[in-house]
């Protein structure tokens, strides 16, 4: 048995799944921000897998340089905010900031 | 030998994973996400993604995780690091992710891939540098025209907060 692209596309949708389950279920801010990054990590997973097993350009890799330097900057201005949300209202439970609900 | 460390490597990341979605402590939660995203970096290695690997290691490792661990720190003082979901909201959420996962296999099972493996060059990092210094050389400084509007707009907002009269 030797090790093929479906591995990898199996692992992404479980590590994808997880993700998504993490970002409805936790009410602490930044433990969104880290099923945020799983699904971000997934879908690099997948741009590598197809490059490697389809490619012979790095299409691929280079997407997956793009997504790694955009989740960074994501990662740092989603903690700004963060900060600013404690700041007004002293917790990090996101379902605290319901100030615009009608 | 491949496949074994497939699934050690694998074995890792959806541990990591899981204990990402279980976990009630928000450090416990870093921690495993270290975990997953090591194991991410190992499966780039084997990929023949040797650089991507590097810079996962670097960037997400040694840059983001470290970011996530300073918001823990600085937003820990409400003491509320554990908050736990309803029982609704939780089986709700298992069912949708459930229910994804499920979607994502079955597609993923009925399609046929072209099973190639080209053979890359030695150094697989050559070819990287002149596709990001020829053809993506727009989004390559669009890129660091974003790093420099998040750095300003991020250091704008979590500036100290000024007491005034609301």
């Amino acid at each position: 048995m030797t090790l093929g692209l479906h591995h990898f596309l199996f692992l992404g949708a479980i590590l994808f799944a997880c993700g998504i389950v993490t970002v409805l279920i936790k009410r602490h801010a930044i433990g969104i921000l880290m099923g945020v990054e799983l699904m971000l990590n997934a879908a690099n997973l997948n741009l590598v897998a197809f490059d490697h097993y389809t490619g012979t350009a790095p299409h691929g890799q280079t997407f997956a340089l793009f997504v790694i330097v955009i989740a960074a900057a994501e990662a740092a201005v989603a903690l700004a905010i963060f900060m600013n949300f404690h700041n007004n209202f002293a917790s990090i439970d996101v379902d605290r900031g319901s100030e615009l609900r009608g | 030998m491949d496949v074994a460390l497939f699934y050690a490597l694998a074995a890792l990341v959806v541990a990591g994973a899981i204990g990402v979605v279980t976990g009630r402590h928000i450090v416990r939660m870093a921690i495993q996400l270290l975990a997953a995203l090591l194991g991410v970096a190992g499966l780039y290695v084997l990929l023949a993604a040797e650089f991507i690997a590097a810079a996962q290691l670097v960037i997400y490792v040694g840059g983001t995780l470290v970011l996530i661990i300073f918001g823990v720190m600085l937003t820990a003082r409400s003491g509320t690091s554990v908050l736990r979901p309803s029982r609704a909201e939780a089986i709700v959420a298992a069912v949708a992710g459930l229910a994804l996962l499920t979607v994502l296999c079955v597609a993923i099972g009925s399609t046929s891939f072209p099973h190639v493996i080209v053979p890359r060059p030695a150094d697989a990092v050559a070819p990287l540098g002149g596709a990001l210094l020829n053809q993506y050389l727009f989004p390559f400084e669009l890129a660091s025209l974003l790093l420099l509007a998040v750095m300003l707009g991020a250091a704008y907002l979590a500036r100290p907060l000024q007491r005034r009269p609301r």
